[in-house]
Formats: structure tokens, sequence, C-alpha cells
């Protein structure tokens, strides 16, 4: 016996629909860390757990994966993890593999497969209580002695259940052996004809499919009513996303303004009261108003997954993504766009494949994002008469927002397009895709994923987010207006220094000086733009004020093609960057960041150019 | 007259609620040589295997695409062009 070897570490693997996250949250809790192997898009997810002698040892859960090939990166990373040729991530000591026991013939390739890689593997049997219900009984005692393996049998959703697994881990590491050198596995074939045999003498009796799930996908996934039922469910998701998070937006807004309020009366006029004021609170804080509206969309996402549907709805919208070269997987990520692109982004994880992933995520900002709203809103407002079209059933002004939503959506349709046939290009991935029972969400897991989210979300809040908005203050504050100056204070300042000679490359585009000025600090979040330009304006009040004074403003002197021109930009541009911040995060890469700036910044050039003309051309 | 008859097919001409038997892939119809390359595998990697008997489930609503079939416990999607690689057999009345 070892007992000199302590930090003992274990490999989750299984297949996906396996319930082995749910067995890693069963084991872990909330002690968990999840974050992405360098350089690549695979989730690292890892915990502790601990022993029942009090030893502790760390758990990582691998992607879910089919076999050990090198085709997909999930399937690549996991085979470096277990053979130990991952740069970083050591090899582990054993290896936990997690199988559907309703679907046993299929779960035991993989087991077998693991066996060539030269590691100790126990058997956990998922999902225990679904196969007692549908009538499938398994001979474990068999099972082990023809696998040649400890195997036990777990309900991951109850942790009661997992004293056996707990018992035969102690066990495992108690007696465990240094690894062997992995030796080359058979063909998939040869595999599956062996799993095929064990499993036929294992299994006691065969079951019957998913009483639930037949019935369930009778209507779910009905051609006509399958659709209903799935737009139902997504308008009332966006319905309760506005509407919930009303409620919460409006206390987290007046929390900064009470702060800011407080800060103005109790510290002495300085840079330091307005670096805090008019730099990190307000920078941080327009950003931060997002979290509920993030918060509400993962609970629908998360249940969405945990009960199965996902896989349902990716079936239903796969034709209709398939045109542009997406699956069906990519469409709720580029519906929560809506809302946020940020969890969206953060969303575009269930999708399986790399270059799809990347694809959604480069044209999620292309959904109108409820940031842009206050834009709109204002533009539309001062520039576009409200006449009614169509003997009064639209107002002019709701069919113009509804062109601007209309023409996002287009261009990120032919942007996948054209993605797809130049830089994600690659050979096409098969839908194939399994269908999984449905399954009563569990309140714990829930829980613990959506703190994760929210963590993730508030960690960037906190660094990239408060650094650019220091940055974008110190821009808008210095060097201070010299004496005697007439312009505002920012016209002097390095943002307006940035912005009058960025005028040069926006004058073609129609915009003034005061807007150049206000694209800069507009970088902290879309919003910004308006009391940036407030700023400039040197418009008294508060942000009601602002708005109001602002209309006139744009009513008076802003030239019409300028101020069509302005909307334009704002469909594309990424004004935004906790949006990049989150597109470096998730992609784990530079170059596509960069990309995905370069690219909308042109088009969003391209498209106030055309506009602008074509106002001028029109308008004479 | 009512006539019994087995004829090889491919998974993609089966009609809703209709059952049949796996007997081979032939990923070599599928026009993209790359595609064809690993669709075998990762056909038998879901659960496809020769001898198990597969349903039609449901279709998708446009062009009856995807669809879902029944191998053995478990459902599966699929695009009818990868479906298109499975060989099947069933008895058909005429």
């Amino acid at each position: 016996m070892d007992r000199a070897k302590k930090n003992i570490k274990i490999a989750l693997v299984g297949s996906p629909n396996c319930g082995k996250s749910s067995l890693f949250n069963s084991l872990t809790g909330s002690h968990q860390k999840v974050a992405n192997y360098p350089g690549v898009t695979v989730e690292r997810r890892s915990g502790k757990y601990t022993l029942d002698n009090g030893e502790k040892v760390t758990l990582i859960d691998l992607p879910g994966i089919y076999s050990l090939k090198d085709r997909t990166l999930d399937e690549r990373v996991s085979r470096e993890v277990i053979t130990g040729a991952h740069k970083i991530e050591t090899r582990p000591d054993l290896i936990l593999c997690v199988a559907d026991s309703t679907n046993l013939r299929v779960h035991l390739r993989l087991v077998l497969e693991l066996k060539y890689l030269g590691l100790p593997v126990i058997l956990a049997l998922n999902m225990q209580d679904m196969a007692d219900r549908d009538g499938i009984k398994i001979d474990t005692k068999i099972l082990a002695k023809e696998l040649g393996i400890p195997v036990v049998t777990t309900i991951a959703v109850r942790r009661g259940s997992l004293d056996n697994l707990k018992e035969e881990l102690t066990r495992a590491i108690d007696t465990i052996t240094p690894p062997r050198d992995t030796t080359p596995s058979p063909s998939t074939r040869e595999l599956q004809k062996q799993a095929r045999i064990i499993a036929e003498k294992a299994l006691i009796a065969e079951g019957t499919h998913h009483k639930v799930t037949r019935q369930l996908d009778k209507i779910l996934l009905h051609p006509i009513l399958g659709i209903v039922i799935f737009l139902i469910v997504l308008f009332g998701m966006f319905q309760l996303v506005y509407f919930w998070a009303e409620v919460p937006m409006n206390m987290i807004e007046s929390f900064f303004n009470g702060l800011q309020s407080l800060l103005t009366q109790s510290l002495p006029d300085n840079w330091f009261r307005s670096l805090l004021i008019h730099g990190i609170i307000a920078g941080v804080g327009s950003v931060v108003v997002f979290l509920p509206q993030i918060l509400i969309l993962f609970t629908f996402i998360l249940i969405l997954e945990a009960t199965g549907y996902m896989a349902r709805a990716a079936f239903i919208m796969d034709r209709l993504m398939a045109v542009v070269g997406l699956n069906g997987r990519a469409f709720i990520p580029l519906m929560s766009s809506f809302a946020c692109a940020i969890p969206g982004i953060m969303a575009t994880r269930t999708i399986e494949h790399h270059r799809d992933r990347i694809t959604t995520i480069m044209i999620a900002p292309l959904m109108t994002c409820s940031a842009r709203i206050p834009v709109y809103s204002l533009l539309i407002g001062a520039v576009v008469p409200n006449d009614p079209v169509l003997y009064g059933l639209f107002g002019l002004q709701g069919l113009v927002l509804f062109g601007l939503y209309l023409v996002g959506i287009i261009s990120a349709l032919i942007v996948a397009a054209v993605l797809k046939i130049t830089l994600t290009k690659g050979v096409a991935q098969p839908f194939l895709m399994e269908l999984p029972k449905y399954q009563l969400p569990i309140l714990s897991h829930l829980l613990i994923n959506l703190w994760e989210r929210a963590r993730a979300f508030l960690e960037r809040a906190g660094t990239i987010i408060l650094y650019s908005a220091i940055g974008l203050w110190v821009l808008a504050q210095y060097p201070k207006k010299p004496l005697g100056a007439i312009e505002p204070d920012i016209y002097y300042s390095l943002a307006g220094i940035m912005g009058r000679a960025l005028r040069v490359i926006f004058e073609p585009i129609g915009f003034n000086w005061e807007i150049s000025i206000a694209l800069i600090p507009g970088m902290a979040a879309r919003e910004v733009a308006i009391g940036a330009l407030g700023t400039v304006y040197a418009l008294q009040g508060n942000e009601d004020q602002i708005e109001h004074s602002m209309r006139a403003v744009i009513q008076n002197s802003w030239p019409l093609p300028t101020a069509f021109a302005f909307l334009a930009w704002y469909i594309f541009a990424p004004q935004c960057f906790a949006t990049l911040a989150t597109v470096r995060r998730e992609t784990n890469s530079w170059a596509w960041t960069s990309f995905m700036i370069g690219y909308l910044f042109s088009l969003a050039y391209l498209a106030a150019f055309i506009v602008n003309k074509l106002a001028i051309f029109l308008l004479n | 007259m009512c006539l019994k008859l087995m004829s090889i097919k491919y998974l993609s001409d089966l009609r809703k609620g209709e059952n049949a038997t796996i007997i081979g892939f032939e990923a070599a119809r599928c026009q993209d040589k790359e595609f064809a390359r690993d669709l075998e595998d990762r056909l038998l990697e879901i659960g496809f295997e020769e001898g198990l008997t597969v349903k039609i489930l449901h279709e998708g609503p446009v062009k009856r695409d995807p669809m879902a079939v029944r191998i053995g416990q478990m459902t599966v999607a699929l695009r009818r062009m990868e479906a298109d690689a499975v060989q099947i057999t069933y008895q058909e009345t005429q």
C-alpha cells in the first residue's frame, strides 16, 4: 500500500447524457472550479471530494465523448489527459467511467476502449432509478467479471445512493497501482462486438423504452404542435426575462445612482471623486445592471438543458439553421443574444463542434441586444415621425425599430454563411445526436451552475470591465481644459483629441466631432454613448433630462443623414467591452476576438457610409 | 394478392412508424468524401449496429428532415443525409 502518494486524481469519463455531470455535482457539491484548457475551448471542470477516511481527492470532469479517437477537440483533450500526454494536466491515477444503465450496450464500448489506456477503471452504472422503472435488470457481478473491473450502481441525482461508489473509490485508492503503458485499442467495430457480447451476458431483462419520454415526444416533436409549443416556450422565456428582470434592474440602477449621490455629497470635489463616480461606478454599473437578465435567461437555459428539452429544440430548429451551415444547437444561444450577447456567447457551450461554436459566437453580437434599445429609441424618437402605416395598423417608428432588428438578423445569417465557406470551413459535422430521456431538473445542481455563470460575469465586471472603465475615464478627463477655453472639458481631453483625430475617418459617414468623441467612452457599453453625447454637448440634469435635451440637439443640429448613419453604425459596431471580454474568454483566442472587432467595425463603417450617402442622395 | 418480400433499402427510405433491421453501412453514398470517412464510425459509436431494429419515431417539419429513430433503448436524431448511409431491410407488404 503506497500511503506516501497523496493528492489522488480521479478523472470522470463518459458519453454525453450518461449523467456524468450530475454525478460530478453530487460528489463535489459546490467545491468546483470551471475554466478552459489553455489554447482550446474545451471546458475544464475540477472539484474536491473527501473520502470516508478523510483523504482529499481531486476530481476532474472530462467532456462527454463517445470514443477516444482524435476527431473532436473534446476527444483529443480527453485522450491526452488520460494517457498523460497533456501539457498542463497531470495524468490522473484512476478513471471513474460513468455509463447509462438504460443504454448499456452503447456505453460499454467506451469502457472497453478506456481499458487500453493503462489506468485502473471503475465503472459506475448510473441512472439506476430509470433502469428500474423501465424494467431493465443488469447482473453487476457478471459485468464486473467480464470487464475485469469493479462495477457499482449509482443514482447521481440522489446523494444517498452514492455510498457504494464511495466505498469502492476508497478501496480502489488504497490498493492503487501505478499506471501501465497504453496499448493500441482494436477498431470501433471490434470493440462494439465485444461490448455487445458482454451486454447480452449481463442483461437479465431488456426492459421497455421509457414511457414518459415516448408520450412526451409524441407531442413535443409533433411536426405542427411541436413548433407551436417551441414558439410558446421561447416567447414565454423572453417575456419573463424582461418582465422579471425589470424590478431587480431598477434596484441595481438606483443602488448605483444612490451610491453616486452619496459620494458626491460626502467626498470633496477632486479627481478621485470623479474617478469613483463617473469612471468606476458609472462604468461598472452600466454593465452589472444586466445581471438579472443574464441570470433569468440562464435559469431557463439550464432548465431546458437539464430536462432534455434543449435537444428537442435543436431538432425542431435544425432544418432552418442548416440553411446557413449551422445546426439546431446554435438557435438558443442566438435567441439569448437578443437580451444580451454575453449569456448568448456563454450558452454556446452547448454546441459540441468547435467550428460551429466559433461561427455562432462570431454572429451573436449582431442580434439586437437590450443595451441598443435606449440608443435606438432616442434616435428614432428624434428623427422618425410616428406616422401611421397601413391604415394605422403599425406606427412608422415601430416599423423602423423592427427593421433594425431584421437587418441585424439577416446580416448574421449572411456572415455565418460566408464564414462557413471561408474561415470556419471544414468537414461538415454530422447532426447525429442522442435525444435524452426527459428528467426533472435538480434544484441544487441548477443553483451550482447558475452561481458559476454569475461568478464568471461578476469576475469580468470586477476585472477587465473595471480596468476599461478606469481607462475610459482617464481618456475623457485628461488633459484638463486650458484657461479661457470655450468648448466642454471633454473636447480637450485625450478622448476629445482622439475623437477629433478620428473625425477624418468618420467624416465620410457623416459623423460630426461630437459623435466621434462620444464613441470612445461609449465602448464601455452601448447605452453609455448617450450619456457621453450629453457630456460633449454639455447638457445638464439627470438621465431623463439629458435624454430630453439630446433629442432636441439631434433634431436641431444633426443632419438627417447623420442620424440615420448613426443608427446603421449601431447595428454592427462592437461597442461593448464586456462582450469582447466574453468572446476572448469563451474562444480562448485573441485572434478570433480581434477578427470579431475588425469585421464588426468594418461592417458598421460600410453600413453607415452607404446609409449616409443614400440618405443625402434621396433627401436632395 | 398479398405477397411479402425482403428488400434492401436505406434508413432514409423508411416512413414514420415503420420498423426495419440494420444490415450495414454505406457511407460512400455521401457526396462529401471527407464527411463520409468518419460517418460509419460515428454511427456505430452512437449506437447503430448491424442486426438492431430501428423505427422512425418523428420527422422534422420541413422536408421531413431531420428524423428521430429508436434503436434499442435510445432515441437518436439524425439528418436524412446521414440516414442515407444506413442500409436496412424490412418486410414490405404489397
